[in-house]
């Protein structure tokens, strides 16, 4: 057996928006080379753990820790988890009129190399390297040309994310509901990308309603999240149990 | 959005857009002043110190007549104590021994001042392809490139020189698109402008440079009266830019110009600004009063005039650059960005007068709104019953940051035509915590996003600055948002 080595350790986390506790005590570790889905009802605090692991500063850490690399984040930037290998591809992607996708794209990539105190590349230099992975999701070069996610069909938006998660290349990361809204092409597509992506200093957190992301993409641990803690734990198996029985039989305790 | 999110975006974004009056500092030199105060000898002692003709100061005094009968507009989106004209010095003039040859013999400290702007004057040194007319306090200090212009016929020197060298084009053509008593601050401005910049493109020649003045506020009480008259005959060309800065005072200072374009047949001008008077502390105290009557005749067919403008200084702007548009199958452009901070205070936007048949003008104008300041567009499009076939089209953007800001769009529309095709599209949008965020997550600073986000907003107009002036514009725009970056 390998030895595992933690990337991420949650730690009775408690966090709230707006005065209102969403997050009560959750615990999660999650090792390199794993992928962990997290599923649950609608308001479980699927979406609030992800914003609060991204560092969005609506929420409040009320108390608990985050231990990401063997380190706390809680006082770290959202951009300095970004440039630390934290990344979240969003529920809802942002549209940004008037600033083009490359612009965007370029920026963020030669902010991590500077962050990282590496050399800032060319724009040219940078348009091979973001070619490339526009292939892996089926893009066109033109979409650099758009403005960010501006007039994007769900689809695009969510081929973007997959896009800037493998420009980004990160260490750790968060996919709220990436599968939502895709017809099946969109979603192997999206799968395919996640494949090449994944080796074993990596994880991932895959947040889904479904199991047929979980078809493509093959989680060790499958979560549950009920009221703002994680309620049952099991592996992929337990998917297609929800799939069938709904949240409604886990509120009874086994 | 929480509240608690609010207040860092809001204190995140308020450092940002905080950032020092880079031009603020003040050059001593031995001046000329006049007394303070205005009244009928005050004029003629303006007219008599620059020898002028006789039918100048018959301009200047009829103009001031007028003045004295009007009042202050008060129309304007803009609150502000009305400046004390009796405290105002009318002429300010850096002292000079002799008559100067040559740029080169400019008192050093003058010359060092418009270097620290970035304007170099001296032959070594100096921008190779704009002339540049620099104009310190009531009087241009001089002309560069003058000789190789005049190898084209192009004339470019001050409109003072001009009234010596050029009476005839002088008297033919100033106060003919602004009359004298259009309104209150061209009254005032006809009265006792001191200097300002003069351009003459012959028939069929497209002005070889760019041509450009340079206004600087140096004197504490002293207001700034500049006189720009342009002139494109048939079939030329020419792209002119002016840049403004004043050092930082507690004091308003009053700046009230007047500029007149006038475009013959198939003649095409394109005048940008970059405005960057002072706009007064964080509390808003000091700052340039700037009203400025701008307006371009399209006399001649098929002629174009263009209007860019980037409006980041003073504290209170009201600025109208309009055209008239009397030949047919002319063409009127504004382009503007006004970004207000602070306390500052604008009132602008453009007239498009349509009097020729299939006239056509655009007006794009897009304004950013931060602090407590309040921006406002004011459009004019009107189209005369003659004006057949004419089209008009035009787009007002607000931007807002923060929560203090105020921006507000007074579009009016007149059409005595019934073939006329008029578009009108607005817009107003707010920098959201969600859209920073989403930056923030892909490792891009909040000053390279709200940069980011400014500019792809700006661009339209940006992209109508010719090149050098583009990469200043947004220069500027980053000096004032993005904090010590550039």
């Amino acid at each position: 057996m390998d030895i595992k080595t933690p990337i991420l350790d949650i730690q009775n986390l408690r966090a709230s928006i707006n005065d209102n506790e969403i997050l009560k005590s959750l615990n999660l570790t999650i090792n390199k080379g794993e992928i962990h889905a997290i599923m649950g009802p609608n308001g479980s605090g699927k979406s609030t753990l992800s914003k609060v692991l991204a560092g969005h500063p609506a929420y409040k850490v009320l108390s608990g820790d985050i231990i990401y690399e063997g380190k706390s984040i809680l006082e770290l930037e959202p951009e300095e988890r970004s440039h630390s290998g934290i990344f979240l591809a969003f529920q809802y992607p942002i549209e940004i009129p008037g600033v083009s996708n490359e612009d965007f794209l370029y920026l963020s990539y030669n902010a991590k190399l500077k962050a990282a105190k590496k050399a800032e590349i060319s724009p040219i230099e940078f348009f091979s390297i973001v070619s490339e992975k526009l292939k892996i999701v089926n893009m066109s070069p033109t979409f650099l040309n758009r403005n960010v996610n501006e007039g994007f069909s769900g689809g695009e938006k969510k081929r973007n994310e997959i896009v800037q998660m493998l420009l980004l290349d990160s260490k750790l990361s968060i996919l709220d509901e990436t599968d939502s809204g895709l017809d099946i092409d969109a979603l192997k597509i999206i799968s395919k990308g996640i494949g090449t992506f994944m080796n074993q200093e990596k994880a991932i957190i895959l947040i889904t309603h479904y199991q047929r992301l979980l078809d493509y993409v093959k989680p060790d641990f499958i979560h549950v999240m009920q009221d703002g803690k994680i309620i049952k734990t099991g592996s992929a198996e337990l998917a297609k149990e929800l799939e069938k029985k709904g949240y409604e039989w886990l509120k009874t305790p086994v | 959005m929480t509240n608690q999110s609010k207040k860092i975006l809001n204190t995140n974004i308020t450092k940002l857009v905080n950032q020092p009056y880079k031009y603020g500092f003040s050059t001593s030199v031995e001046k000329e002043n006049f007394e303070k105060g205005l009244n009928e000898d005050v004029v003629r002692l303006i007219s008599k110190k620059k020898n002028e003709p006789e039918f100048l100061l018959n301009f200047r005094l009829k103009a001031y007549k007028k003045w004295k009968q009007m009042k202050c507009p008060e129309w304007a989106q803009l609150k502000f104590l009305e400046s004390n004209y009796q405290d105002i010095i009318y002429y300010s003039a850096p002292k000079s021994k002799k008559k100067l040859d040559s740029l080169d013999e400019v008192d050093p400290e003058i010359l060092k001042t418009f270097e620290k702007l970035g304007i170099s004057l001296t032959e070594q040194k100096r921008l190779t392809n704009v002339a540049v007319d620099a104009v310190f306090d009531s009087v241009s200090i001089g002309t560069t490139f003058k000789e190789e212009l005049a190898e084209y016929g192009v004339i470019f020197s001050s409109i003072s020189e001009a009234v010596h060298t050029y009476p005839d084009l002088i008297e033919k053509y100033l106060g003919t698109v602004v009359p004298i008593g259009d309104n209150y601050f061209t009254a005032l401005n006809s009265a006792v402008f001191t200097d300002g910049s003069f351009c003459y493109i012959p028939k069929g020649v497209t002005c070889p440079l760019d041509l450009s003045t340079y206004f600087r506020i140096n004197e504490q009480n002293s207001g700034q009266f500049e006189r720009t008259l342009i002139i494109a005959e048939e079939n030329s060309q020419v792209s002119y830019l002016e840049g403004c800065t004043a050092p930082q005072y507690d004091e308003n200072q009053l700046h009230a110009a007047v500029v007149e374009l006038i475009a013959l047949e198939n003649a095409t001008i394109k005048y940008s600004t970059v405005q960057n008077w002072y706009s007064g502390d964080s509390s808003g105290n000091g700052g340039i009063f700037n009203f400025v009557t701008k307006r371009g005749l399209c006399a001649g067919k098929n002629s174009k005039i263009s209007w860019t403008q980037v409006e980041t200084g003073a504290a209170i702007t009201w600025k109208y650059p309009s055209c008239v548009l009397v030949g047919d199958n002319s063409q009127g452009e504004f382009y503007s960005v006004a970004l207000t901070n602070n306390y500052q205070q604008t009132d602008t936007g453009s007239k498009m007068i349509h009097v020729g048949k299939n006239t056509r003008s655009r007006i794009v104008s897009k304004g950013i709104s931060a602090g407590n300041s309040k921006n406002s567009y004011r459009g004019f499009v009107n189209v005369n019953n003659k004006a057949v076939g004419a089209r008009n089209y035009s787009q007002c953007d607000s931007l807002l940051i923060g929560n203090s800001s105020n921006a507000n769009t007074f579009p009016f529309i007149s059409v005595q035509n019934s073939t006329t095709k008029i578009e009108h599209e607005a817009s107003t949008s707010k920098i959201g915590e969600e859209q920073i965020f989403y930056f923030l997550q892909r490792g891009i600073s909040l000053e390279q996003a709200i940069g980011l986000i400014i500019s792809g907003f700006c661009r339209e107009v940006f992209t109508e600055l010719p090149l050098e002036f583009a990469v200043e514009a947004d220069r500027l725009l980053s000096l004032k948002l993005e904090g010590s970056i550039g």
